[in-house]
């Protein structure tokens, strides 16, 4: 009979974590901001029909990043737990809390007990519909859950993207702020983002049982470009300091507010 | 409660029945009623008449608000008139129970099917689940607990409003111009055979549709007609290139008090005699 090797479990975990995160850190990175009128998720996704940002219920949205077939399995998990829930009880009932928690008991589950870890990090968002009160709870491949309020980054570049974001972050933008903000942190002080480049879904208050709503291409032309017109800083900004530009921009929409 | 997963080889695909019966909620999978050997039907509330027609550019879609159970009224303001999703509407006659029952799980089952598989159901694949629906339900039919529903919307792919009615069997037959079930459902017909034309507009149909439940609640009993007692009016609804919209119940309330105006004539000659 052999003997296994022993290997300590922190160095298991440790060589699992890396695992994930690489595979992770392959894919394109993914934000989620909130608005005046709920929640918008931008993604860069070159893909038209292989959908990052999904509708999960009618107040809750999906989106993953990392290994596509595994975060889409766990999307079809989520739609089937909000749509069986929902018939059960109430269309009221289905949350995006109960679901974080399944997902991240799953997720938590596999990455402790399986051979190989999921590489994907989720969002489930959550639309208050009165008020201010938007949810966006934030997986990691371990199983950790991050509740935010206000914006939240998937994918490899988080920690960059974040930064960029936090440092701009204003509650009460507007869609246009909100859209343009995000692919500037997205795209980074090197890139600019094409809209074919962008996958973009919100969450927004309205008269609609569904709140979950894809931005067509027109739509997202015209916000960026809106950009370009009335927020001129924007573009040289790009090919300044990487550390300075985050402060210098969020004075133009500012000042047009107050 | 866990997160619902499945094997590959055992996975339910896009389907919210299949789905649920692997995964009921709270609840144990549809019961299926025992033989009743020759018992009596059950006393429950039906709703009676609903009505569809077509017009050019869509469909209107039209049901009283009255459920009875026996000769008694047990309802005065169910609808039977539904948005099955954004391009379709469902409308229900037989036994109220599962009737609302059955829409539920249609509903759920369209927007499930276009969640998981981010396309939406053709308007034909529609009608067909909803007749797999009506075919599983033949048992409890056989039991009195019949469900006869009319589904109708507008066909994107097409560019027009079209309409589908149902067997107990789970039968689906297409309409070309309109149809009518429930107890009034004959009545209804009727009118709307008389006042048909291919070249309808939106209005002319519903005008049509509101005669048409008029009539039926001057002939049958279990049809109910305006109520501007309790403000009860029944649901008028019309399904184009823009979405189901139901009319608000002020709109239907005039267009009852312009028929009433119309028959106010022949009702003279009839207290005369």
């Amino acid at each position: 009979m052999t003997m296994p090797f022993y290997v300590a479990p922190e160095q298991v975990m440790k060589d699992r974590a890396e695992y994930a995160q690489k595979g992770i850190a392959r894919g394109r990175s993914l934000a989620a901001v909130t608005y005046d009128n709920g929640v918008l998720i931008v993604a860069e996704n070159p893909s038209r029909t292989l959908h990052k940002i999904s509708e999960i219920y009618d107040r809750v949205a999906f989106a993953g990043v990392g290994k596509y077939n595994e975060f889409d399995q766990l999307r079809v998990a989520g739609v089937r737990h909000a749509d069986t829930k929902g018939y059960a009880y109430s269309r009221e009932d289905v949350d995006a809390r109960s679901l974080a928690n399944l997902y991240a008991q799953y997720l938590g589950q596999v990455f402790t007990h399986e051979m190989k870890p999921l590489e994907v990090e989720i969002l489930v968002a959550e639309l208050d519909p009165v008020g201010e009160a938007h949810q966006l709870y934030h997986i990691a491949y371990d199983g950790t859950v991050v509740d935010e309020s206000d914006y939240t980054v998937l994918g490899g570049d988080a920690d960059t993207i974040s930064a960029a974001l936090g440092s701009s972050y204003r509650s009460g933008w507007s869609l246009g702020e909100a859209l343009r903000e995000c692919v500037r942190a997205l795209s980074g002080p090197d890139r600019t983002l094409e809209v074919g480049d962008l996958e973009v879904a919100l969450l927004g208050k309205g008269p609609e049982r569904r709140a979950f709503r894809r931005m067509q291409n027109g739509e997202l032309e015209q916000l960026l470009t809106t950009d370009a017109a009335s927020v001129p800083e924007a573009e040289p900004a790009g090919g300044g300091a990487a550390a300075g530009t985050a402060e210098t921009l969020p004075a133009v929409p500012e000042a047009g507010e107050h | 409660m866990t997160l619902p997963l499945f094997p590959p080889g055992a996975d339910p695909g896009p389907s919210f029945v299949e789905l649920w019966r692997r995964h009921p909620v709270g609840a144990d999978a549809t019961p299926r009623p025992a033989p009743s050997g020759g018992r009596p039907p059950l006393a429950v509330p039906h709703g009676t008449t609903i009505v569809a027609l077509r017009y050019d550019g869509g469909v209107v879609v039209a049901g009283d608000r009255r459920a009875t159970e026996g000769h008694s009224i047990a309802h005065r303001g169910i609808e039977k008139v539904f948005p099955a999703d954004r391009f379709s509407a469902v409308a229900i006659a037989g036994a109220a129970g599962p009737a609302i029952e059955m829409v539920r799980l249609f509903q759920t089952q369209l927007e499930h099917y276009e969640k998981v598989e981010g396309t939406v159901l053709s308007l034909e694949g529609k009608a067909n689940q909803l007749a797999q629906m009506v075919r599983a339900n033949l048992p409890m039919a056989m039991e009195g607990l019949a469900v006869m529903p009319l589904f109708a919307g507008y066909d994107q792919r097409r560019r027009q409003g079209r309409i589908f009615s149902f067997d107990l069997a789970g039968g689906r037959y297409e309409e070309l111009e309109y149809h009518a079930t429930g107890s009034g459902g004959r009545d209804a017909k009727n009118t709307v055979k008389l006042g048909y034309r291919d070249d309808m507009v939106a209005d002319e149909g519903v005008e049509l549709a509101v005669k048409a439940l008029y009539e039926a609640a001057d002939e049958d009993s279990a049809t109910g007609g305006p109520d501007p007692l309790r403000g009860i009016y029944p649901v008028v609804a019309v399904v184009d290139e823009d979405g189901y919209r139901r009319l608000p119940d002020t709109d239907v309330a005039e267009r009852f008090a312009r028929v009433l105006e119309q028959q106010r004539p022949r009702a003279g000659g009839g207290a005369a005699s």
